[in-house]
């Protein structure tokens, strides 16, 4: 019962509960819960720092603004412009292809390695360590230090032999886009999936073992079902993370070669910092936010993660 | 129309959304704003080691005898144009910057936002006459004074690793046609004809604007950066694309030039140990050898003028690349008298000239023969210098002329020009729909 949409009088809400046996819940200690305005500071940051930007590019997206002087009120010329685009959805296209190559490159691959690391092998400890070093680096210092290593003539790329021109291809670079990401990003999946990994009752496996398992059946039986909800979490960061990759575009391959890692947040960089096309790049950055925030509400909906259902259940 | 209160509007965009844009990707070495408090002035360049060396001196003789004492900030190349964009959209302005002239400031001079320096030039005539009057006028906006030439002249130049071409038994190439030649003889020999960091669009873009200006003169050009209808249409551009298409298929770049990039200096280092023989660069190729290949730069660098095309209509005098670079003031500064002060004593002092010199620059000041003794490789300062005396004209290179929402287009459709993407009538077709 809803307080608000409960249009009954008292009376007859309070006949509806007193049939009702057992004992009385015993009444809520009014300090139990924080303050409302203990919200002040995270919502002052939010509203500061994501919710007037958000609010802010809306409204630039109306007007055209080279970046300095007065925005101008144009309507919804940029929005026009925006479905006419042939290269908006071309680039759209892009970032969805990268979008799924990331998931399906980096989720086995953290998933094996969390589940390993969340073991009681020798040296895991000091290897987990060290898998987990590229996440601490900055991404422009990965950025430009692969882009080095990648140079046909100087680079490592140079034993690649005829696959050295390998950001010098649409497909190359893609992969190598795809790859550096990886490299960065897996180790923190990896740490999801470690901490989920350890949290399997220890009896699932032993059950198992009584029953005559193999390995690989527990991996399938007990450890995946088991690290579902970790799995979609892992997803919604992957996913919406990749909507967003910027610096890597930038500095790997500058949306080359021709366009052919033009992503929308490269795109939208070009338009407003390249282009001085501000208003247009707040329209692209709408979609961007629009995409982003359907992307995860579809992965939430559609996986059950919403009913927030414990793994545990029945145990 | 509608408009915000401009300052209040521009605070918090530079706060909330500009800033963290750029703080990914620009490389600070110091400050993150352009503050200019407690008497001291930002002066922002970007991150070229062998080039601050002359800024340097300015600023230790500037700051001897000033109170208000100039700081050098410098900024990667990839990063600077945002840097500074975000900088001047806030009250918080640089009070001198390093810039391009042309597209790279226009947005400023229309908004207001620069010192105009065209009474301080008039007014004191001596200064003004300091500088070529050709390369003081391309640093112009709607007729008004906006930058001071604050480093070498940089043309395009034809360089070329003479060890190689003797190796080879070649000679540089006076025409198109030769030009082809010897390209084939080089890649026949094993070595890459060209030298290109096609990574980065804007280093093929030398190509089409020496090969259009050679073949059509400087008016085909000039008809595209004042918007005429049609004027992608000449068949000037559809030439100098196909010639481009026909060397990029000879192999002329070799097989891997699109995963080069600038920075990194991969091309240069190409050519510098002999695996290139040619590279087409602006003239501050000849700075970073002296930088970073200092033997290479004294025993073989050789250098000479873009070929000549045949049946073409164009000046073989005429150059491209860029004019120069120029120091603005912005206005909106405690330290604009300073700033302007700086100008005057330090852009064409024999100390900067010569710092300027010694890095292998020529800078744009008249009565240069004097001081020619101070280069590195006088030779090399003679031909630049001459070079742009003599020129009937210097085009300013094209992503710095056309309006800036075109150029990024224009090299896209260059850069798929390259990879063999598109031909002429789509390179034409590109540009015409994006404008």
């Amino acid at each position: 019962m809803v307080a608000g949409v409960d249009t009954r009088t008292g009376e007859e809400a309070a006949s509806d509960e007193s049939p009702r046996p057992g004992p009385r819940e015993p009444a809520r200690p009014a300090v139990s819960r924080p303050r409302s305005w203990y919200l002040l500071p995270a919502a002052l940051l939010f509203g500061l720092f994501a919710a007037f930007p958000l609010v802010l590019v809306v409204f630039l997206s109306f007007t055209e603004w080279e970046g300095i002087g007065d925005p101008a009120l144009i309507g919804l010329d940029n929005w026009v412009r925006l479905f006419g685009d042939q290269r908006v959805l071309d680039v759209t296209g892009t970032t969805l292809l990268l979008t799924v190559l990331c998931w399906v490159t980096q989720t086995p691959a953290a998933l094996l390695l969390g589940v390993w690391a969340a073991g009681p092998q020798r040296n895991r400890a000091i290897l987990s360590s060290i898998f987990f070093l590229p996440l601490l680096l900055s991404t422009a210092a990965l950025a430009l230090m692969w882009q080095r290593l990648l140079d046909p003539y100087f680079g490592l790329a140079t034993e690649l032999g005829p696959l050295r021109n390998l950001l010098g291809t649409g497909t190359g670079a893609i992969a190598a886009i795809v790859f550096v990401i990886g490299w960065q990003y897996i180790p923190f999946h990896m740490l999801l999936y470690q901490a989920a990994a350890r949290n399997v009752p220890k009896v699932l496996y032993d059950a198992a073992t009584l029953d005559g398992a193999s390995r690989s059946q527990m991996f399938w039986q007990i450890t995946l079902p088991q690290l579902r909800n970790t799995i979609i979490t892992s997803s919604t960061i992957m996913v919406v993370g990749s909507l967003t990759h910027f610096e890597i575009v930038l500095l790997l391959t500058n949306g080359g070669p021709g366009t052919a890692t033009y992503i929308l947040p490269f795109e939208m960089y070009i338009r407003g910092f390249r282009a001085l096309e501000f208003g247009y790049a707040s329209a692209i950055a709408t979609v961007l936010v629009v995409l982003a925030t359907t992307v995860s509400l579809v992965i939430v909906k559609f996986s059950g993660f919403a009913k927030m259902r414990s793994t545990l259940e029945g145990m | 129309m509608s408009t915000l209160p401009r300052r209040r509007f521009l605070g918090l965009v530079g706060a909330g959304v500009g800033a963290g844009l750029v703080g990914t990707t620009s490389c600070g070495t110091d400050a993150t704003g352009g503050g200019d408090g407690g008497g001291q002035m930002q002066v922002w360049v970007l991150q070229e080691e062998a080039q601050n060396v002359a800024h340097r001196v300015a600023l230790d003789h500037f700051n001897q005898g000033s109170d208000t004492k100039a700081r050098l900030v410098s900024y990667s190349n990839d990063g600077y144009r945002d840097k500074l964009h975000v900088a001047m959209g806030s009250d918080n302005p640089p009070a001198v910057f390093y810039n391009w002239g042309g597209g790279s400031i226009r947005a400023y001079a229309r908004d207001d936002l620069l010192v105009d320096l065209t009474p301080h030039l008039n007014e004191d005539q001596a200064w003004k006459d300091r500088f070529i009057p050709s390369v003081l006028d391309a640093g112009q906006i709607d007729g008004k004074y906006f930058g001071i030439p604050a480093r070498g002249m940089q043309p395009i130049i034809l360089f070329y690793n003479k060890a190689v071409f003797r190796d080879v038994g070649v000679q540089p190439p006076k025409t198109w046609n030769e030009l082809l030649a010897v390209t084939d003889r080089i890649k026949r020999a094993g070595i890459i004809p060209f030298a290109l960091a096609g990574g980065d669009p804007w280093t093929e873009l030398v190509w089409p604007e020496y090969l259009v200006d050679r073949i059509g003169g400087p008016q085909v050009f000039e008809r595209i950066a004042a918007g005429e209808q049609g004027a992608w249409r000449d068949p000037a551009i559809t030439r100098a694309i196909t010639m481009i298409s026909d060397l990029v298929q000879r192999g002329a770049f070799g097989d891997s030039f699109a995963s080069v990039r600038w920075e990194g200096a991969g091309a240069s280092t190409l050519i510098a140990q002999g695996r290139a023989a040619m590279h087409l660069m602006g003239s501050w190729e000849y700075t970073n050898q002296v930088t970073d290949q200092p033997e290479y730069a004294a025993n073989d660098l050789g250098f000479t003028d873009f070929p000549v095309v045949d049946g073409g209509t164009g000046d073989p005098k005429a150059i491209v690349g860029n004019p120069t670079n120029y120091f603005s003031i912005s206005k909106d500064t405690p330290n604009v008298d300073a700033a302007i002060k700086f100008l005057k004593d330090e852009m064409a002092s024999d100390a900067y000239i010569d710092a300027w010199l010694k890095a292998g620059d020529v800078p744009a000041v008249t009565n240069l023969e004097e001081r020619m003794d101070a280069a590195t490789d006088p030779e090399f300062a003679e031909l630049v210098y001459d070079m742009v005396a003599e020129a009937p004209s210097f085009q300013l290179s094209w992503d710095q002329a056309v309006e800036r929402h075109l150029a990024q287009p224009m090299l896209d459709a260059l850069a798929k020009v390259f990879l063999g993407q598109l031909d002429a009538a789509g390179f034409v077709k590109a540009n015409e729909d994006a404008s």
